[in-house]
């Protein structure tokens, strides 16, 4: 680990301001501290950001707004999300380990880096680690790789589940910077890789992300969240599927779908959502929507089982939430 | 780098430590005040050999820095016996043999401490599930998960 100085702010102007002058923020630290010690990220100067008032849960009418301070475990175990964002605490859970849960906090979840080995490896060719050196997982070992959003530079599939969930749930987040604040989606924080997978996100440097809020739904309650990995627990998505159904009368009125594991970023699918209106919650209905996923998908040699099991996630995940009385 | 001061409640005892900003809070304890106990495996948060309690949660020690931490309270597996008696996970990982070679054992029981503090550790399923942050080569996942299940079976009572 290169030396660095480290510095606690109080306020949110102190913040940006340090922020302004090359600082990065540091919260829960799972990601950074980790990739500090491989020198993988060698900032010089870091912002300790846990002492502003940034954490907590609220319910504002319908929505749930998350502090982006609040930590993945205070999130998951809340009873207002619980309640209302089920769809929310069980993406949480399905993620990490208890340990880092009660670590890292939910900006920090939304901005972690990738787990491509290749990106750890400072060895081996890395377009987002060293821009111009080229991509060895293209050629390389590939299994866990997207099929969804790559380029010819950069193969790595976003690994965080909560950011599924927000973004087939449409939330927004609310940031600050030097301009003052902007709302926007979550699923517009993430770029694709295109020819520079070194810009993973939208921020400005010195932005903050303050809070994420989660839209109240007509499908909220009957949502579930389905990772398929290869063990259990405690490991990132093969493929993962965050959906949420509302059925009224025996049809779909609504139905939101979102993706992990399969894309450079977490990837709504909206042909899907769109074919399951008006249809019945059923098997074949499902199978038929889920087919759409596969539009655009381009397969490695390790990760062609991504584009069957893909839409054999899709079904099972819709058919876990039409369960849901 | 200028060395920080902090200090840390580490299991009732207040300390005082000057710290480079880079030491990671697992180093703090095993090599600034010689609580070895605290064992470093994978140093990446992977394994759960580093857990402790952190203000009452269960944290992994080796992906923070201490030095963020001035005023917080740490348990360490050295902190768990009270009065010359073993902490009953302690007991527990005796008594069903939840240990081979012993190395991943103060993490898992931290772990597990917290586990059952946290309402988690309601039958062999749910423990397996929310021991996952702590892996043990040996596999002596059944006696760890046997002594989890019967402490907080006592711990309920």
């Amino acid at each position: 680990m290169i030396s660095f100085s480290l510095e606690k702010v109080n306020t949110e102007r102190e913040a940006i301001r340090a922020a302004a002058m090359g600082g990065r923020f540091i919260a829960g630290g799972t990601t950074l501290i980790d990739l500090m010690r491989e020198e993988v990220e060698r900032p010089e100067r870091l912002i300790d950001i846990n002492a502003l008032p940034m954490g907590g849960i609220r319910v504002d009418g319908a929505d749930l707004v998350i502090g982006a301070l609040a930590r993945m475990a205070e999130v998951a175990a809340h009873p207002d999300t619980m309640h209302l964002q089920p769809l929310i605490a069980e993406s949480l859970i399905e993620g990490a380990s208890p340990q880092l849960r009660n670590m890292a906090s939910i900006g920090g979840n939304l901005l972690q880096r990738v787990r491509c080995p290749y990106f750890r490896m400072l060895d081996a060719a890395c377009n987002k680690r060293d821009p111009g050196s080229g991509c060895a997982a293209i050629e390389g070992v590939n299994g866990g790789h997207a099929i969804l959003g790559t380029s010819d530079q950069c193969v790595a599939t976003h690994p965080s589940d909560l950011a599924v969930a927000l973004v087939a749930l449409s939330a927004t987040m609310r940031v600050r910077g030097p301009q003052g604040e902007r709302s926007f989606p979550v699923e517009e924080l993430y770029r694709l890789p295109g020819n520079t997978p070194h810009l993973e996100h939208t921020l400005l440097p010195e932005e903050l992300i303050v809070e994420v809020r989660v839209p109240g739904g007509s499908y909220a309650r009957r949502a579930r969240y389905l990772k398929v990995r290869d063990r259990s627990s405690y490991e990132y998505a093969l493929v993962s599927t965050a959906a949420a159904l509302d059925i009224d009368g025996g049809v779909i009125c609504q139905a939101r779908i979102a993706c992990g594991g399969v894309g450079t970023r977490p990837w709504r699918m909206r042909a899907c959502e769109a074919a399951l209106i008006r249809k019945a919650p059923d098997r074949q209905n499902f199978e038929a929507a889920a087919q759409l996923a596969l539009e655009g998908t381009h397969a490695l040699s390790g990760n062609r089982y991504k584009v069957e099991l893909l839409p054999r996630t899709i079904v099972r995940a819709l058919q876990m939430a039409g369960e849901i009385a | 780098m200028e060395p920080s001061e902090i200090e840390l409640t580490v299991n009732g005892q207040l300390r005082r430590l000057r710290l480079d900003p880079r030491t990671s809070l697992l180093d703090a304890l095993r090599e600034h005040l010689d609580l070895t106990g605290t064992k470093k495996g994978c140093n990446q948060g992977a394994c759960g050999a580093c857990t402790i309690l952190l203000n009452g949660k269960r944290i992994v020690s080796c992906l923070t820095l201490a030095v963020m931490h001035d005023g917080a309270e740490v348990t360490t597996i050295e902190g768990l016996m009270k009065g010359g008696e073993l902490h009953p996970l302690q007991a527990a990982f005796i008594e069903h043999e939840g240990f081979q070679c012993g190395y991943c054992t103060p993490g898992q029981i931290m772990s597990g401490v917290g586990c059952i503090a946290e309402g988690h550790a309601h039958s062999a399923e749910e423990i397996r599930f929310w021991m996952s942050g702590n892996i043990c080569r040996c596999g002596a996942y059944q006696g760890i998960v046997a002594a989890i299940t019967d402490a907080a079976g006592r711990s309920a009572q």
